[in-house]
């Protein structure tokens, strides 16, 4: 513009037609700081850039021409031993540093992210594809404030999480839909927490990533704490498999957190996972439709809908469906498709051809269920891998396209008639990840949106991302949440983990007696006891096992004791039908499951004696330490009964007019492998903190002394707690385990067991993706009162939904 | 809008082919409707996702070089240059007529590309009516008077309705009216509808904008209904303000009411013009309106006929930017003539 001699006739031209021109931005010094690499990049190890060993390099590709920018190095097994060895050497240091050097050094980072917010953004869109107005808008400033946000946590950490360590080293695989946000996702709570990583970035963006290493270079980072490797998906895989890496945190398709469910299961490696979704956009007919539409476009056209939450299932009432889809046509006829780095564009580029042909494959097949197709008049430029903004009407919940996740711009809708029946439609979707209410109506909003099964749902707005708001997924769109205080609990393991420190754990008292002989006479031998049968509890009725068969109950003196129900599928079967149908209990108010639990608490104690001699009986404890099991049983009830109404959720301090709330709910129909040890407290432990919180259970009490538990029950039945909310089954705990975890309708499923079976409880697990929690075959310490009732039940007892409420009148 | 300006063999000349009247337009002008209470009832805005579209908006689009050159012209011809002060006089307004034949250096206009340039008119109070009208006669400038108790809109109805036969029979051409805001804030759709309907009556051939004075109506939901009650009243025209509020035109009352007239052209055929007035000062800002124009009802809203900014500072630094687009240097405001 400044010395170039404008041309005259386009100005009155353009006077006439008042068109948009191309308006590029630069990527002159995106392209200058590329060619200082020679055109090639290294690996980070160890705070140095490393030549991989293997000599491979491949090209990344930019989207929009289809022409190589750079060669990235292809990573294999020797280079991710590394990266993992330098990422271990460096935790103890980087964990000692304590919370406020670490602070220091992540407020560097955001400082440093936003010294180079500009290049980042071109690099961004050069390699991804995105429109710069996204990169520079969007995507950077959400890196910077994660940064900062994190910044905070880690000089909290020390008082916020004192119970709490870091895992160690973080293996972290992201996609390449959000490379540089991604990357911040996964590193800025990993490092507060006191972990270092090691990173692969997607193979298809991994140059931002790289060139937040060589920030962390400049600031200093301590070699190590942040690695990354970049390659193909065996890169992942030899990180997921990596026998010294803690924890993985992945982020990328259901198909790929499933294999990584089933490859970490039983390693004792942490994970979280942030999978696909098909979330739904639910228009009231009280919506504002003009804003509705501009909701859309946020939804479904922001990053080519290349998003794992994008607003991909319009579900319109009735009334205004008509209206809503004329207006959504209009406005895609403006939609503009074109060069990423023109500043005056909507969407640009599909990141690859295979997506590209994945995409029109599905378009394809949804034309062929007879879906209606409606694309804008317009074409999409020819050089490079661009696919036009899409519209199906006419689609039924049936279809493809309304059940899988497109990854594109392709928007499908439905209407349906009533609330109702839109939380149907909604939940209809093994996704859970986000959903997006639009109403005018509070009261619609607020009840509408506790209903949806997602991890966020966003009221009369879409697509809002904050560090303070935990982000993450429901059902198969994977578990544990990014962001926020609910973001921390993946990166950080009890500090007491299988430590006794009351010098009672049960299990050693009792594995000691087991092998000892008693010769003591059993006093009451004389006479015959009245038969007493001990059966399944299922729905709150005393009910026989399908099988008909028993299952023998000795004590330790290898006494036949009794005999209970050898549980079996049906079993669970019936016991999850009859937990999912106590609806109730998850909807009456705390104080009213505070009030049972109380009670539970206090019918227990009218039969302290009994159950203390009923596990003398059983366990050979001591009668001190039989009482002092009882006795604390009481006090567990009490504890979680007082915190029935007190895991308050949160208002998350996001930037921006609204209220984040964080609520709490529960996880829904839990299964949990009780204790061997202590089988009353250890029953109470695990079933008490997942029942007050709205849960309802299937517990599968402890194999050796399930008499503690199917006595339990009759304190449950006369304690007013609602059928269904507590299922006793007894049996083989492990075959019963695994029934529960591949089960498709339990949310969630806890062990405490045996090694084996904690694998194999988290391999299954994968089948709905549900959220486990397994021992590994670790003793607990059920008398100590972190490792008994500390915070980490309450979190696995709890879903944390974000729910976004911008306001304004 | 292509259809309304002549192209002359040296360039560009965009003027009104009959002042204030409606031009060569398949689209008559906006004869009213009778007063819908449940279409009102049924109006939704919501102020946060109003807010996001309009911040994500003007980010959405860049025009840059010779386009925001051209965009920068075209937002000259849509001004309504204006002065309404209480030291307005004759000679003054002669001076501001003279700057709105000739708003852009003629040196520029060449180097530009086009032959003629004027703004769309020249708006002033009753009292100037004459002086203006003098002023313009060589021109087709047509002349606005503000009326009906501007700004307060406080005085007695007969009051008002005479300072419009007043402006008319002193040859104005268009007629910015206020409303009494009191209607709005009291739901008094009916008074609302029975006023504006009454002004327009008044206005006859004139042209007649509706000032809504958003800034005195306290909600984006009483901005979308006074907007429809004045279409079906018959206005040519909705203004957002007087710019004598304390808050004037804003881009989210801007977005509310452009998709009023977008509802409004749907539901009746009818198109009625939008005037954004107060507080546009930049040629940023001018490019910001256009945007949120071009985006939401189209390109051919981007003229006169449909399109005015109510202004006084805007013309000169778009004079500024528009002799750095020629020159390549940055201006200074001495080298643009004052009105």
């Amino acid at each position: 513009m400044k010395s170039k001699k404008p041309t005259p006739i386009n100005v009155a031209k353009i006077f006439t037609s008042m068109e948009y021109g191309p308006a590029p931005e630069s990527s002159e010094q995106a392209l200058a700081w590329l060619a200082q690499f020679g055109g090639r990049f290294s690996l980070f190890i160890d705070g140095k850039w490393c030549k991989p060993k293997s000599g491979r390099y491949f090209e990344s590709i930019n989207p929009a021409n289809a022409k190589p920018l750079v060669d990235i190095a292809q990573a294999d097994k020797r280079d991710v031993n590394a990266a993992v060895r330098a990422a271990q050497r460096a935790q103890p240091e980087w964990w000692k540093l304590g919370g406020h050097a670490r602070a220091r050094y992540l407020y560097a980072l955001a400082r440093q992210i936003q010294k180079h917010q500009r290049l980042f953004a071109v690099l961004e869109s050069l390699d991804n594809g995105k429109p710069i107005r996204e990169s520079r808008d969007i995507d950077l400033p959400l890196v910077a404030r994660h940064f900062y946000h994190h910044a905070g946590w880690a000089q909290l950490m020390a008082s916020e999480f004192k119970d709490y360590k870091p895992v160690g080293v973080v293996g972290q695989v992201i996609p390449w839909n959000f490379p540089l946000l991604m990357l911040a996702w996964k590193i800025a709570p990993a490092l507060a927490m006191g972990n270092t990583v090691v990173l692969k970035p997607a193979e298809f963006t991994s140059i931002t990533a790289l060139a937040f290493a060589q920030l962390c270079q400049e600031i200093h980072l301590p070699p190590g704490v942040v690695n990354i490797v970049t390659g193909d998906g065996t890169v992942g895989e030899l990180i997921v498999k990596h026998p010294d890496i803690n924890k993985i945190a992945f982020t990328g398709s259901t198909e790929v957190g499933r294999i990584i469910r089933q490859e970490t299961a039983g390693s004792g490696k942490k994970l979280s996972l942030e999978l696909g979704g098909k979330s739904p956009f639910v228009v009231f007919e009280d919506a504002d439709l003009d804003s509705v539409v501009e909701g859309l476009v946020d939804a479904i056209w922001f990053n080519q809908g290349q998003v794992c939450c994008a607003g991909s299932r319009l579900l319109v009432q009735e009334s205004v469906a008509d209206r809503l889809i004329a207006k959504v046509k209009k406005r895609m006829e403006r939609l503009r498709v074109g060069d990423p780095l023109d500043k005056g564009i909507d969407m640009g580029a599909i990141i690859a051809p295979v997506q590209l042909q994945k995409i029109e494959a599905l378009v394809e097949q949804g034309r062929q269920e007879g879906a209606k197709v409606w694309q804008p008049s317009w074409a999409c430029p020819k050089e490079g891998y661009f696919y036009p903004p899409t519209l199906f009407t006419d689609v039924a919940p049936a279809t493809t396209i309304a059940q899988v996740e497109i990854f594109g711009p392709v928007l499908v809708s439905m209407s349906f008639r009533t609330p109702a029946e839109a939380v149907r439609l909604a939940n209809n979707s093994r996704y859970g990840l986000a959903a997006s209410v639009w109403t005018e109506n509070i009261n619609l909003a607020l009840d509408i949106a506790p209903q949806i099964k997602a991890g966020t749902v966003w009221i009369n707005s879409t697509n809002l991302f904050d560090a303070a708001s935990g982000f993450g997924g429901y059902r198969e769109s994977g578990f544990g949440r990014e962001g926020g205080r609910e973001g921390l609990w993946e990166y950080v393991k009890p500090k007491t983990n299988g430590k006794s420190t009351t010098g009672l754990s049960g299990d050693k008292q009792t594995s000691k007696r087991r092998n000892s002989k008693s010769t003591q006479l059993d006093e009451s031998a004389q006479l015959p006891q009245i038969d007493r049968t001990a059966k399944l509890f299922i729905g709150g009725r005393q009910v026989r096992p399908d099988s008909g068969y028993s299952r023998r109950i000795y004590d330790n003196n290898g006494k036949l004791v009794d005999l209970v129900g050898e549980g079996n599928r049906k079993d669970i079967r019936n016991a999850v039908e009859a937990a999912h149908k106590a609806t109730g209990w998850a909807s009456t108010t705390a104080h009213q499951r505070a009030q049972v639990i109380y009670y539970i608490a206090e019918n227990l104690s009218r039969r302290q004696q009994e159950f203390s001699t009923r596990i003398q009986q059983l366990t050979n404890s001591s009668k001190k330490v039989a009482t002092r099991e009882v006795e604390l049983s009481i006090q567990r009830l009490y504890h979680w009964a007082a915190w029935a109404d007190k895991h308050d959720g949160r208002v998350h301090a996001t930037p921006l007019r609204n209220v984040t709330l964080a609520m709490h709910e529960p996880v829904g129909v839990i299964g949990i492998a009780c204790p061997e040890p202590l089988p009353l407290l250890g029953f109470v432990s695990t079933v008490m903190p997942a029942v007050v919180f709205g849960n309802r259970v299937v517990a599968i009490p402890s194999p050796t002394y399930p008499l503690v538990a199917t006595d339990f029950y009759q304190v449950l039945e006369t304690s007013d707690l609602a059928d269904g909310a507590i299922n006793i089954i007894t049996g083989e705990r492990d075959k019963l385990s695994e029934v529960l975890a591949l089960h498709d309708d339990v949310e969630a499923m806890w062990y405490f067991g045996s090694q084996d079976g904690s694998a194999l409880i988290e391999r299954c697990a994968a089948g709905n993706m549900k959220r486990s929690w397994v021992d590994y075959g670790e003793t607990r310490d059920w008398f100590d009162s972190i490792q008994g009732e500390g915070s980490e039940f309450r979190y696995h007892a709890t879903e944390v939904k974000n729910i976004w409420i911008p306001y304004g009148e | 809008m292509a259809k309304t300006s002549k192209i002359h063999a040296k360039g560009v000349r965009l003027v009104h082919p009959e002042r204030g009247r409606e031009p060569d337009d398949k689209r008559q002008r906006n004869a009213g409707i009778p007063l819908e209470l449940d279409w009102l009832k049924q109006v939704q805005v919501n102020r946060s996702a109003v807010e996001r579209r309009t911040a994500t908006l003007i980010r959405r689009r860049s025009v840059k070089k010779q386009w925001q050159a051209a965009w920068l012209l075209r937002a000259v011809s849509c001004i309504d240059l204006t002065t309404l002060a209480g030291d307005d006089t004759p000679g003054y307004v002669q001076r501001l007529c003279a700057k709105a034949i000739q708003p852009v250096r003629r040196d520029l206009l060449q180097a530009l590309g086009l032959s003629q340039l004027q703004v769309a008119a020249v708006c002033v109070y009753h009292r100037l009516v004459a002086a203006a009208l003098e002023a313009l006669k060589e021109s087709a400038i047509p002349v606005a008077a503000v009326s009906t108790g501007f700004p307060a809109a406080q005085s007695p109805l007969a009051q008002r309705l005479e300072e419009i036969h007043a402006s008319v029979a002193a040859g104005a051409h268009e007629i910015d009216i206020v409303i009494t805001r009191a209607h709005v804030l009291r739901g008094n759709w009916q008074a609302l509808y029975d006023e504006v309907t009454a002004f327009r009556q008044a206005c006859g051939v004139a042209h007649m904008k509706t000032i809504l004075a958003t800034g005195d109506l306290a909600t984006l939901r009483n901005v979308m209904r006074a907007s429809l009650v004045c279409m079906m009243a018959g206005a040519d025209f909705i203004k957002t303000s007087t710019g004598k509020e304390s808050v004037n035109a804003t881009l989210p009352v801007g977005l509310v009411m452009v998709r009023a007239i977008r509802e409004y052209e749907e539901r009746t055929g009818f198109t009625v013009g939008f005037k954004a007035a107060g507080g546009i000062r930049t040629a940023r800002q001018a490019m910001d309106w256009l945007l949120l124009i071009k985006e939401e009802l189209g390109s051919s809203w981007l003229c006169p006929e449909r399109f005015r900014f109510g202004a006084s500072s805007l013309l000169g630094d778009i004079e500024r930017q528009l002799e750095y687009y020629v020159t390549g240097r940055y201006s200074a405001d001495f080298h643009h003539p004052i009105g």
